[in-house]
C-alpha cells in the first residue's frame, strides 16, 4: 500500500462513514459535543495510520472503535462519568422508528435532531453541515461569508440548547413525521440553492462543492425514508437541475438563461436518473398519493430536461403544473414563475399582466424585475424595459447573474 | 426535565379574554397526564414592584422592570420527558390561551 492510497481512503471513510461514527457516538455517550470532537480525533488518527499501516479491513468499524476510545479518554481525563453527566445525557429512544418505512439508523436520529424546529434555520444549517456533512468550520464559514468565529459560535449555541432544552435524539412519530421531515429537506433545499446560484457578490457564482454535498445528504436520506415521496421529488428536482450546471455559466462568466443553454451539455446521467425518480411519483401520484411541493418542482423540471430544444418544451404541462403548486402552495415567486410559462402559451402581453399584478409582494426580488424586463423587451417597450433591467441588477447579488442582465440591458436599443 | 411555560400577551392587539374554562380543562388534563407541576395567571403589569437591595437600603420603585408592549400574563412550570413533548403541550396551550407561549428549561 503506498501512502496515498492510504490518503485516499482516510477521504473515501471520510465521506461514507463520518455521519455514522457520529451517530453512534452521539448515542452512546449521549452527548453531540463529545461525538464530533472525538470523531474528530479518529479521523485524525486514520490520517496518521492508514497510509503507514495498511487500511482496516472495515474502516468503518476502525473508526468508530477508534472515536469510542477517544472519547471515553476524553470523559476520564475531564472526570466527566459522574452522575450529573448521565443526568445532561440526551434523551434517546430505544424503540426503532414509528413511521413505516424508515430504516432504524441513527444517522436518521441525528439528522431530525440537527434539524429541529426549535433551533434557528441558520443554526439547522451549520449544524447538519458539520455533524451529518462533515464539513469542517471553515468550510462552512465560507460557504456562507460568515465569520469562522461566528460560525463557530453558532454550532456551539445550538449544542447547547439541544443539551438544556432536552431537544431528544429520535425519529419523530408518524404524526409529526410529514412536518419534520419537511424541515430537514428545507435546510438540505437551501444548501443546493446557495450552491447553485449564490447569494451574494463574494463568492464563485456556482458552487458544485455545495449542490454535490446537498445531493450526497439528500440520497442518504432516500436510503433511511425510502416510502417518502417528497424526499424522491427533492433529489429528482436536485438531479435535474445539478443536470444543467455545464451549461449554466457562460464562458465569460455569464449565466446562461434556459432559453440560451446548449442542451448537449446537460448530464445525461442525472437527467436519467430524475426521470426515473419522477415517473415513481407520478405512478404513486396515478395510485392516489398527493404530491407535495418537491414532487410538483421536479416533475416541472423534467418536462424542461425532456425537451430536445427550447422549442419542444410542453409549455402547456408546464403550466398546469404550476396551477397545481399554486392551489398547495399559493407563493407570489411560484406565480411569477408561471408567468414565464404563460408568456410561451399566451404570448408577453398576458404575462406582464400576470407580472405586474404582483408588484406589490415582490419589488424587492430582482427576479421580478428581471421577468418584467424580459417581457417588455419582447413587447418592444425599450425604455421600460430598460428601467426594469436597471432594477434588476441593482438588487441581484450573484456576479454571474448580474453580468448576464447587464448584457441585455445593453443590448436594448 | 422542568420547562418554564410562559404566557406572553401583547398590550397593543391583546388575546380574548372568555378562555379561563378552556384553560381550567386544559390544566385538568395536565394534572391528569402528570404534567403539571404549577400554573398561575399574573395582575396586571402595574401592579408590580421592584425591588433593588444591592447598595446600601433597600429601593422600591413602582412598575415592572421593564416596559413592553409584550408582557408575562402568566406561567407553567411542566415536568416533561423532553422538549418534543413540551413543545406539543405548549402549542396545545397557545390555542387554549389564545396567546403565545414560551417554553424554557430549567436548569
Amino acid at each position: 500500500m503506498n501512502r496515498a492510497d492510504g490518503r485516499e481512503a482516510v477521504t473515501r471513510a471520510h465521506r461514507e462513514e463520518w455521519a455514522r461514527v457520529v451517530a453512534a457516538l452521539t448515542r452512546r455517550f449521549g452527548d453531540l459535543d463529545i461525538a464530533e470532537e472525538a470523531a474528530a480525533e479518529a479521523f485524525a488518527a486514520a490520517v496518521e495510520r492508514w497510509p503507514a499501516d495498511g487500511v482496516p479491513p472495515n474502516p468503518g468499524a476502525w473508526l468508530t472503535t477508534t472515536a469510542g476510545r477517544k472519547a471515553i479518554d476524553r470523559l476520564r481525563r475531564e472526570n466527566k462519568r459522574d452522575d450529573k453527566h448521565k443526568e445532561a445525557q440526551m434523551v434517546y429512544d430505544a424503540d426503532p422508528p414509528e413511521p413505516v418505512g424508515a430504516i432504524d439508523d441513527d444517522r436518521l436520529r441525528l439528522i431530525f435532531t440537527c434539524c429541529h424546529p426549535a433551533l434557528a434555520m441558520e443554526a439547522r444549517l451549520a449544524l447538519t453541515l458539520r455533524m451529518v456533512g462533515g464539513l469542517t468550520v471553515p468550510e462552512i464559514a465560507r460557504a456562507f461569508l460568515v465569520a469562522e468565529s461566528a460560525l463557530g459560535q453558532r454550532i456551539t449555541r445550538a449544542k447547547t440548547k439541544i443539551k438544556a432544552a432536552r431537544i431528544p435524539y429520535r425519529v419523530p412519530s408518524a404524526e409529526d413525521l410529514p412536518a419534520r421531515v419537511s424541515g430537514v429537506l428545507a435546510v438540505l433545499y437551501l444548501v443546493f440553492n446557495e450552491g447553485y446560484l449564490a447569494t451574494g457578490p463574494d463568492t464563485d457564482p456556482v458552487r458544485p462543492g455545495l449542490t454535490a454535498e446537498a445531493i450526497r445528504l439528500t440520497r442518504l436520506i432516500r436510503a433511511l425514508l425510502p416510502d417518502d415521496g417528497e424526499v424522491a421529488g427533492l433529489l429528482a428536482l436536485m438531479l435535474l437541475i445539478e443536470a444543467r450546471r455545464p451549461a449554466r455559466v457562460s464562458a465569460g462568466g455569464e449565466l446562461v438563461a434556459l432559453d440560451e443553454q446548449d442542451r448537449g451539455a446537460w448530464d445525461a446521467a442525472l437527467i436519467t436518473e430524475g426521470h426515473r425518480l419522477v415517473r415513481e411519483r407520478l405512478a404513486a401520484a396515478a395510485a392516489g398519493a398527493a404530491p407535495g411541493r418537491y414532487q410538483i418542482l421536479a416533475a416541472i423540471n423534467a418536462v424542461h430536461t425532456s425537451a430536445r430544444d427550447i422549442r419542444d418544451t410542453d409549455w402547456s404541462q408546464v403550466l398546469a403544473l404550476y396551477d397545481q403548486l399554486l392551489r398547495l402552495e399559493p407563493s407570489p415567486i411560484i406565480a411569477l414563475n408561471r408567468a414565464i410559462a404563460v408568456a410561451e402559451l399566451d404570448g408577453p402581453e398576458v404575462a406582464l399582466a400576470a407580472v405586474d399584478r404582483l408588484e406589490h409582494r415582490l419589488a424587492d426580488y430582482h427576479a421580478y424585475h428581471a421577468t418584467r424586463a424580459d417581457l417588455l423587451r419582447r413587447l418592444g417597450r425599450g425604455h421600460e424595459s430598460r428601467a426594469a433591467y436597471d432594477k434588476a441588477i441593482e438588487l441581484a447579488g450573484n456576479t454571474a447573474e448580474t453580468a448576464s442582465l447587464t448584457r441585455r440591458r445593453d443590448q436594448l436599443r | 426535565m422542568r420547562y418554564l411555560v410562559s404566557v406572553i400577551d401583547d398590550k397593543s392587539s391583546p388575546g380574548s379574554t372568555d378562555r379561563q374554562p378552556a384553560i381550567s380543562a386544559f390544566n385538568e388534563r395536565l394534572i391528569a397526564e402528570g404534567y403539571w407541576v404549577f400554573a398561575g395567571g399574573l395582575a396586571d403589569t402595574a401592579t408590580a414592584t421592584v425591588i433593588d437591595n444591592r447598595g446600601e437600603q433597600a429601593v422600591f420603585s413602582d412598575g415592572p422592570f421593564a416596559e413592553s408592549k409584550e408582557y408575562l400574563a402568566g406561567v407553567w412550570v411542566w415536568e416533561a420527558p423532553d422538549l418534543d413533548v413540551a413543545l406539543k403541550l405548549a402549542a396545545e396551550a397557545s390555542k387554549v390561551c389564545d396567546r403565545k407561549i414560551e417554553v424554557r428549561p430549567f436548569l
